[in-house]
C-alpha cells in the first residue's frame, strides 16, 4: 500500500473537483429539460411571454454549464494525473464509457448548445426546438456513460483478469453497460438533478412573486417547475429505492454504515431519526445510538424486499457470521493474499518459461480473484467506510428528499386551487429551499463514495493502491491550486447569477 | 465486422482514430489562436466584443473534441494514459489549468456584475491561446523526443525525474513543435476570423497578421520536421518487441509507407495554398482548405510515430520500458466494442458540418453584436 498522504491527498483532489462539479451538473441536468418544455409551449402557443421566459432560465443555464464543462474536464484527466494505477488496472473497461461519452453526448450538446443561445434568428423554430431538446439529451446521456463507469466501480461485473497484462479486461460490454447497478445510479443521481432544477425554478418564480416582479412570468415557470418536480421527486423516490436494494446486494457494508446498523438482525428497521453513540467501536457491546427513532421492518424490505431478511450489521461483515453465511474480513484477507502470491507466481513461472507452474498458478489466481483486493487490507476494520459520515449523509438526504415531494405538492396545488401570491410563508420557503437541493445531492454523492471505502474498485482494488505514484507535496500543491481556482470561479458565477436573477425575466440576456 | 480482424489491426485502426481527432484538435485549436488576437486584430470594444463572440460559438467543439481525444486514449491505449497523464504529472495539469479558465471566459466576460472584470476573462483566454497550446505542442514533441519514465512488474509508472514532466522544458528541441503550433494556430484563428465575422477593418487587419505569422511559423515548423526526419527514431522488433534506435527513423516510415508521406506534403501544401489565397488573393473562404491542411499533416506526424514498428512514446530512462501500439493497447474485446461506437464517428460530424453551416451562413457583423435582443458573450 502506499504512503497514506498521498493517497488521502489524491483523494481529497478528486473530491473537491466531483464536490465541485456537482454543484454544476445537476442543475444543467434539471434545467436543460425545464427550458426544453418551457420553449416547446412557446412553440406551440406561439405566446411571446413563453420565448421571454424560455430565454430567461436558458441565461441561467449558460452561466451555470461552462462552469460545469470545465470541471468535467479535469475529472476525466484526474484519472490519468492522480489515479495512474487504477487507470492501467482497469482502463480497459472504464476508458470505454468515457470515449463513447465523448462520442455520442459531448459533441450532441456542445454542436447543438451554439444554436440553441444564438441561434434564434438564424434557425428555424423547430429547428431551434429540436436544438434545446438535443442539448437536454446530450446533457443526460453524459451523464449515463459516466455513471455507468461509476457503478462499475460499485459493481465490477463483465471482465476477466488478464495475468500477463495485470489488469481487467472487459468480457461483456452489456454487462458493464446494462448493470442493474448502473441502471440504478444514472435514474437516482439524474432523478437528483431534475429535483434540484425544479427547486431552482420554483425558488426563483417565488422570490419574483414576493417582490412582485414579472408575476405572470413567474407564476407560468413555478407551474412548469413545481409540475416538473413533484414527477421527478417521486421517480426519485422509486429509484433510491432500487438503489438501496442494489447496494444491499452488492455492497453490504456500505448499507450497514448507511444505517449505522453494528449487530445484523432479522425484520430491521430503518433509522429515521438518529445520534450515532460516538464512542461505538466495531465487535464492542456498547449502544449504537445515543437515541434514535426506528422504521421496524423496513431495512429488511428495503434491502432484499422481504420483511423478515437478515441484514448483516459491521460486527458481522468484519467478524463473519456463520449461522447467516456471512464470509468475515479474516476470510477474504486471506484469499486475497493467496491470490496475490498466485500472480507473484505466475510471473515467475512466466520468466522462467514454466508454462505448467504458469496454468496452475492463473488457476489458483482466477479462482480467488473476486477476494483480490483484500490481499492489500493490513487490518480487518479497513474495510469500514467512516460510519458517522455515511450515515449522516445518508439520512440528510432521505429527510430532504421526502421535503421536496411536500413542498412540489404543497406549491402545485396551490397554483391550481388558489392564488399562491397569498401565502408568503410557502414562497420564502420555495425560496430557501433552493440550496437543499444541493445538499441532498452532496450528501447522497458522499453516500455513494465515501460509503464504499477502502475501494476504488468495489473487493478489487484498494484506493491505497490505486493512486499515482507521485510525492505527495505535488498532490498537496495541485489540490490548493483547485481549490483556490474552484472556488473564485463559484463565487463569480453565483454572483453573476444573482445580479442576472435581480434584472428580471424581462431583463437582458 | 470488427471482430474479425486481429489484435494488431485493430490497434492500428485505434491508432488511426487517435491520429484523426488529434489533427481535428489542432484545426480546432483555431479558437485559441483566435483567443490570442483579440487585442492585436481589434480597434475598439465592439470590434473585439465581435472577436470574443466569432470564438465563443466555436470554443466548445475544441474542449469536447480534447475530452473525446483523452477518453479514447484511456479506452485504447490506457498504458499512455496512465504512463503520460500520471507521470508528466504538471505539463498535464497545467494543460488542465488553462482550460478551466478558458472554458468559463466566454460566458462571464461580458456579464453584469462580474466580479474580476472583463480584462481577467480576456487575460485567461490569452494565457489559454499561449500558454495551452505551447504546453499542448511540448507533449506532443514528447513522442519524438521521449520521457522520463520506467514501468513496473505490474505496469504501474514510476517517473524517474521529480519535476514531472516539466524536465521536457529543457531539450531544446521540446521547442520547435510548440512555437510552430503557436504561430500555426493564429493564422488558421485570422482564417475563421476572415469567414465567420463580416467587417474590412477585421479582415485589413487579419491579412496582415497572417502574412506576419506565416513567415515565424516557417523556421520553427522547418526546423522541427528538419530535427524529426533526421534524428534517430525508436523502432521495436515485431518479433520480439526490443526497442532500438534506428537513424532516420521518421524519414524512413514516409518513404516506406509513402501514403503517410504523401498525406503530409498535401497537408503542407494546402496550408500553404490557403494562406497564399488569404493575404494575396483575398479569399476569406480559406478556412477550410487550412483546416483540411492542417488534419491531414498532423494525422501523419501521428501515423508516422505510431505505425510501421515504431514507439510512439519512448523511455529515455530504459528503452525497453517504450510505449508501442502493440503494449500499451486495450483487449481484442474493448477495442471492437469501442470500434463499433467509431462507426458513429462520421454520423457526428456530419452534423456538426451541418450545424456550422447552418450558424455561419449569416456572419457576423457590427449590427448584430450591438443589438440588444440577442445572447451576447
Amino acid at each position: 500500500m502506499m504512503d497514506s498522504t498521498l493517497v488521502d491527498w489524491s483523494r481529497a483532489q478528486f473530491a473537491l473537483t466531483a464536490l465541485y462539479h456537482f454543484l454544476f451538473v445537476p442543475l444543467t441536468l434539471g434545467l436543460s429539460f425545464i427550458v426544453a418544455i418551457m420553449e416547446t409551449i412557446y412553440v406551440k402557443t406561439v405566446d411571446e411571454k413563453w420565448k421571454k421566459i424560455t430565454r430567461f432560465w436558458m441565461t441561467l443555464f449558460a452561466i451555470n454549464f461552462a462552469i460545469g464543462v470545465a470541471t468535467g474536464l479535469i475529472m476525466e484527466f484526474e484519472f490519468g494525473t492522480n489515479w495512474s494505477n487504477y487507470s492501467w488496472f482497469v482502463g480497459d473497461i472504464f476508458g470505454a464509457p468515457l470515449a463513447i461519452e465523448g462520442i455520442l453526448a459531448f459533441f450532441m450538446e456542445s454542436a447543438f448548445f451554439a444554436v440553441m443561445f444564438f441561434g434564434w434568428n438564424k434557425v428555424s423554430k423547430n429547428f431551434h426546438l429540436l436544438s434545446t431538446w438535443l442539448v437536454a439529451i446530450g446533457s443526460n446521456l453524459s451523464a449515463l456513460w459516466i455513471l455507468i463507469a461509476n457503478g462499475w466501480m460499485q459493481y465490477p461485473i463483465g471482465m476477466v483478469f488478464n495475468p500477463h497484462t495485470v489488469r481487467n479486461e472487459m468480457s461483456s460490454f452489456w454487462d458493464v453497460a446494462l448493470s442493474p447497478v448502473a441502471v440504478a445510479k444514472f435514474l437516482h443521481t439524474i432523478g437528483s438533478g431534475y429535483v434540484i432544477g425544479a427547486l431552482f425554478v420554483v425558488g426563483i418564480s417565488a422570490w419574483f412573486i414576493l417582490k412582485g416582479r414579472d408575476v405572470l412570468e413567474a407564476k407560468r415557470s413555478m407551474v412548469v417547475g413545481a409540475s416538473f418536480g413533484l414527477l421527478v421527486s417521486l421517480f426519485l423516490a422509486a429509484s433510491g429505492d432500487e438503489s438501496a436494494y442494489q447496494v444491499a446486494q452488492h455492497q453490504p457494508v456500505k448499507l450497514a454504515a448507511m444505517e449505522g446498523l453494528y449487530k445484523g438482525e432479522e425484520r430491521a428497521g430503518i433509522v429515521a431519526f438518529g445520534i450515532l453513540n460516538p464512542d461505538k467501536q466495531i465487535g464492542d457491546e456498547k449502544a449504537e445510538f445515543l437515541g434514535n427513532i426506528e422504521i421496524p421492518y423496513a431495512l429488511s424490505f428495503l434491502g432484499y424486499h422481504d420483511v423478515n431478511a437478515f441484514v448483516p450489521g459491521l460486527d458481522d461483515l468484519v467478524y463473519g457470521n456463520p449461522a447467516h453465511n456471512v464470509e468475515s474480513a479474516a476470510s477474504k484477507i486471506m484469499k486475497g493474499r493467496i491470490a496475490l502470491t498466485a500472480l507473484s507466481e505466475f510471473k515467475e513461472a512466466k520468466k522462467a518459461g514454466d508454462e505448467a507452474a504458469m496454468k496452475a498458478a492463473n488457476v489458483m489466481l482466477q479462482q480467488y480473484m473476486p477476494y483480490f483486493g483484500y490481499g492489500y487490507l493490513q487490518n480487518l476494520s479497513d474495510i469500514v467506510p467512516p460510519i458517522s459520515l455515511t450515515f449522516y449523509s445518508f439520512h440528510v438526504m432521505v429527510g430532504l428528499g421526502m421535503w421536496f415531494i411536500v413542498l412540489f405538492l404543497v406549491v402545485l396545488y396551490l397554483l391550481m386551487a388558489n392564488d399562491i401570491t397569498r401565502f408568503r410563508k410557502v414562497l420564502w420557503i420555495s425560496v430557501l429551499s433552493i440550496p437543499l437541493g444541493w445538499i441532498a445531492a452532496e450528501a447522497g454523492w458522499i453516500v455513494a463514495e465515501v460509503g464504499r471505502q477502502p475501494w476504488a474498485i468495489q473487493d478489487l482494488l484498494p484506493v491505497g493502491m490505486a493512486a499515482t505514484q507521485i510525492d505527495a507535496g505535488n498532490v498537496q500543491l495541485s489540490f490548493w491550486l483547485f481549490a483556490i481556482l474552484f472556488t473564485g470561479l463559484l463565487i463569480a458565477e453565483i454572483k453573476i447569477m444573482v445580479r442576472q436573477i435581480a434584472l428580471g425575466i424581462h431583463g437582458g440576456h | 465486422m470488427f471482430e474479425n480482424l486481429s489484435l494488431h489491426e485493430l490497434q492500428i485502426y485505434w491508432w488511426v482514430i487517435i491520429s484523426l481527432l488529434g489533427g481535428l484538435f489542432v484545426f480546432i485549436m483555431f479558437v485559441q489562436g483566435g483567443q490570442t488576437l483579440l487585442r492585436e486584430l481589434s480597434e475598439n470594444e465592439t470590434e473585439k466584443t465581435m472577436l470574443v463572440n466569432s470564438l465563443g460559438r466555436k470554443w466548445e467543439l475544441g474542449f469536447t473534441t480534447l475530452v473525446l481525444f483523452g477518453g479514447a486514449l484511456f479506452a485504447a491505449f490506457p498504458l499512455f494514459y496512465a504512463t503520460s497523464f500520471g507521470g508528466a504529472y504538471w505539463v498535464w495539469l497545467a494543460i488542465l489549468f488553462t482550460f478551466i479558465v478558458q472554458a468559463v471566459s466566454y460566458e462571464y466576460r461580458a456579464k453584469p456584475s462580474n466580479i474580476f472584470g472583463a480584462k481577467t476573462y480576456e487575460t485567461f483566454l490569452a494565457i489559454n491561446g499561449y500558454l495551452g497550446t505551447f504546453l499542448l505542442g511540448t507533449a506532443i514533441s514528447t513522442f519524438f523526443s521521449g520521457a522520463d519514465f520506467r514501468l513496473d512488474e505490474h505496469n504501474f509508472v514510476h517517473w524517474m525525474n521529480p519535476t514531472r514532466g516539466l524536465e521536457a522544458l529543457l531539450v531544446w528541441q521540446n521547442y520547435l513543435l510548440p512555437f510552430a503550433m503557436i504561430f500555426l494556430v493564429r493564422i488558421i484563428g485570422g482564417m475563421y476570423f476572415l469567414n465567420n465575422i463580416d467587417h474590412e477593418p477585421i479582415h485589413a487587419k487579419t491579412r496582415a497578421m497572417i502574412k506576419r505569422n506565416i513567415v515565424y511559423f516557417l523556421p520553427f515548423f522547418l526546423s522541427f520536421a528538419g530535427w524529426v526526419l533526421f534524428k534517430e527514431g525508436y523502432a521495436y522488433d515485431p518479433v520480439t518487441k526490443a526497442v532500438f534506435l534506428v537513424p532516420m527513423k521518421h524519414l524512413m516510415t514516409f518513404i516506406e509507407l509513402p501514403w503517410i508521406g504523401a498525406m503530409f506534403l498535401i497537408g503542407v501544401v494546402m496550408v500553404l495554398i490557403a494562406v497564399f489565397n488569404s493575404v494575396f488573393r483575398a479569399k476569406n473562404c480559406c478556412i477550410f482548405t487550412v483546416g483540411a491542411g492542417t488534419v491531414l499533416a498532423v494525422m501523419a506526424l501521428l501515423l508516422n510515430v505510431g505505425l510501421n514498428g515504431t514507439s510512439y512514446y519512448p523511455s529515455v530512462y530504459d528503452l525497453q520500458h517504450s510505449l508501442t501500439i502493440e503494449n500499451s493497447s486495450g483487449s481484442h474485446y474493448t477495442l471492437t466494442a469501442m470500434s463499433y461506437a467509431s462507426l458513429m464517428v462520421p454520423f457526428v460530424l456530419a452534423y456538426i458540418a451541418y450545424v456550422w453551416h447552418l450558424m455561419d451562413r449569416v456572419k457576423i457583423t457590427e449590427e448584430e453584436i450591438t443589438s440588444s435582443g440577442e445572447h451576447h458573450y
